[in-house]
């Protein structure tokens, strides 16, 4: 569908010359819900203007159902956005900015006005099509904007975090909607995110960005049990990094146990860093059996649905546990300054390419 | 003030804020009295003065006589024939009148055409940039209107710049004759008028947000219709103002066309003037004062409606 070829993007000249974007390539499926992760100033969002054709790539192409589009002004690819602020026309109703999109394609006004109706239903605004955007809600607003860019029934969508200025509860409805828009619509989804679980919760694919690098590309769980490098586990979720000795497929930890572990291409044999999800791990007290290892309980921290143990490895490493609660665990959790067994679940151990 | 009346049963609820409402009300009144004065006295007074000259004798040597009489109204649009008194239309006044509102038609156009593109400039400018281009605006508001216009006149006159650099480079052979046109008056007053337009107009794009206009272009709309259907009607109040900040001084000019126009190409100001000094004619000269004011004031109105209807629905 969209085929991003080493696309480069250099803003300014010379000695203030910042390059957002390098060397950036990845091939976006059909009808695939695609999130692009990272912290701010990654190139995520100039990524997303490059798609959408606000800014050409200094280098590289970008393709969309084969053909370059890299050189098209925006109003000529079958692209539409869902800017961050939602840049809604103040000088007009609901309904006319909706409309907005097909008038400018030239489409018959009954036509427009049967899409107009239809958009409005499927963002459930029926009863606001009248009113000024000033005069709607943030939720109603990025509802509209929504509507605004689906109705030219465009190929791709992007939404530049589109959510991020909603409060908690509302981005957890508009999450929900978002996914049933793009699957009743068909299009396929762009979305820029710097919220991991969000990325996780929505995505059929999520590529991870730092620096104007494109890290890792996979499903969520990849992403998540299978970061292919130090950034990645941080940036998703909670890890423990561990030093590690690799011969094959096999891994050695400092602090003792040999585990078959996933590793990613071009990690050289030897020394490795490991992750190890802090829920991948069992603590017990007591003294370690054949293939635990020994630890000390440094601190309990009780959080509702679970208990996270912070442990110090006999090669002074830190490791966090995180088991959830049931009815009866409290007397399994050992206590603070206890010796403890820690056991880690099989495939859980991931080597780092750093 | 409410939590006061609460715990003093004594007073009715209500009573105390009603007080307190009166001495604010006197406090506001007594703050604007300066503002009232200068209002009554140099604004309603002398305009008061001016309806009731309006309808008074012309005086010999100028002044009044205190017979009531329509003739300044009736002269402002008709003069009497001094042998048989046939009243006929007064051409050389409504050539004046035609002329103050096409010129000032035209400065206002040409100032939009000027105008919209340097304030569009100057709000596009990084904004370390943008401060030193507004000074520049701003600059010929520092010098005297009467300096600069003779600084025109330099530049415009048959010995002036513009007509020796054409001699010079032999695009023509005899100079052009610049002043004392209409030419002139538009030329000047354009210059005149020109940051008055800018201004407003600059204030209007640097508020518009650009992203507007993005969000445009990816709905399919060129660069054209991007700008007729966000960017103008978003600027709209901006241009308006503008326009209208041209149009009324333009209307009752005086200075450029007395003296780029010379005696001859006379505008409504000059006009006036003239009942006031050579023409001796002061009820005929109140009389043209309203109706210029009168003139105003249609414009100022059109401008509110557009712009309150702009706010109610636009």
């Amino acid at each position: 569908m969209i085929q991003i070829e080493n696309a480069t993007k250099t803003f300014g000249q010379g000695d203030s010359a910042f390059t957002a974007l390098r060397d950036v390539s990845v091939d976006i499926a059909a009808n695939e819900f695609f999130t692009l992760l990272g912290p701010s100033g990654c190139g995520k969002t100039t990524l997303l203007r490059l798609i959408a054709g606000f800014e050409p790539p200094t280098k590289g192409a970008i393709l969309l159902s084969g053909s370059d589009i890299s050189r098209l002004p925006p109003n000529q690819r079958p692209v539409n956005t869902v800017f961050q602020n939602y840049a809604l026309f103040p000088h007009m109703s609901v309904a006319q900015n909706i409309a907005f999109g097909l008038e400018m394609l030239g489409k018959p006004k009954a036509e427009i006005a049967k899409t107009v109706d239809e958009m409005l239903r499927l963002v459930r605004m029926e009863e606001l099509k009248d009113r000024r955007t000033s005069e709607i809600s943030g939720g109603q607003q990025q509802r509209v904007a929504l509507a605004r860019a689906l109705a030219p029934h465009p190929q791709v969508l992007l939404l530049d975090e589109p959510l991020s200025a909603l409060d908690l509860k509302l981005r957890k409805e508009m999450q929900i909607e978002l996914k049933r828009l793009q699957s009743e619509t068909g299009i396929t989804f762009v979305f820029v995110t710097h919220d991991q679980e969000e990325a996780l919760t929505m995505s059929d694919r999520v590529a991870v960005m730092n620096a104007g690098r494109i890290l890792q590309v996979g499903s969520p769980r990849d992403i998540y049990e299978r970061p292919s490098e130090r950034f990645v586990a941080n940036f998703i979720g909670e890890s423990n990094f561990l030093d590690a000795e690799r011969i094959g497929g096999d891994v050695t930890l400092a602090a003792g146990g040999s585990f078959a572990a996933a590793v990613p291409e071009g990690v050289p044999e030897g020394k490795v860093s490991v992750l190890i999800r802090p829920e991948h791990i069992r603590v017990r007290g007591g003294q370690p059996e054949a293939g635990e290892l020994s630890a000390k309980v440094e601190t309990v921290v009780y959080s509702g649905d679970a208990t996270t143990l912070h442990l110090r490895l006999a090669t002074g490493e830190v490791l966090k546990a995180r088991m959830a609660n049931a009815p009866d665990s409290d007397a399994a959790v050992p206590a603070e300054g206890q010796d403890a067994a820690v056991s880690i679940a099989p495939g859980a151990v991931t080597v780092l390419r750093d | 003030m409410s939590e006061a009346t609460t715990h003093r049963p004594t007073y009715r609820p209500g009573e105390l804020e009603a007080e307190a409402n009166a001495a604010d009300n006197r406090n506001r009144w007594l703050l604007s009295l300066p503002a009232l004065v200068i209002i009554v006295c140099a604004a309603a007074g002398p305009l008061l003065v001016m309806v009731v000259y309006s309808f008074l004798t012309p005086g010999d040597y100028g002044n009044v006589k205190w017979e009531f009489s329509l003739e300044g109204w009736i002269g402002t649009l008709v003069q009497r024939d001094i042998f048989d008194d046939t009243l006929m239309w007064a051409d050389a006044h409504l050539s004046i009148f035609w002329r103050s509102l096409s010129l000032s038609l035209i400065t206002t156009f040409l100032t939009l055409i000027f105008g919209v593109p340097t304030a569009w400039f100057i709000a596009t400018q990084p904004p370390s940039r943008k401060q030193f281009w507004l000074f520049l605006v701003t600059v010929p508001f520092w010098t005297n209107l009467l300096v600069r216009t003779i600084a025109i006149q330099e530049l415009i006159r048959s010995e002036g710049v513009i007509n020796l650099v054409l001699l010079k480079i032999g695009i023509i052979t005899e100079p052009i004759q610049m002043m004392f046109t209409d030419f002139a008056i538009g030329f000047g007053m354009t210059y005149v008028y020109l940051p008055l337009m800018v201004l407003p107009v600059y204030a209007a794009v640097d508020k518009l947000d650009f992203r507007l206009v993005e969000a445009a272009h990816d709905l399919y709309a060129g660069r054209w219709t991007a700008f007729r259907r966000v960017i103008l009607p978003l600027i709209k109040p901006g241009i308006i103002a503008g326009s209208i900040l041209v149009f009324v001084p333009s209307l009752g000019a005086y200075v450029t066309p007395r003296v780029l126009g010379g005696g001859k190409n006379l505008m409504f100001g000059n006009l006036i003037e003239l009942q006031f000094g050579a023409g001796r004619n002061w009820p005929l000269g109140a009389a043209l004062s309203l109706m210029l004011m009168a003139a105003v004031m249609v414009s100022l109105i059109f401008y509110v409606r557009v712009t309150s209807r702009e706010q109610a629905d636009g």
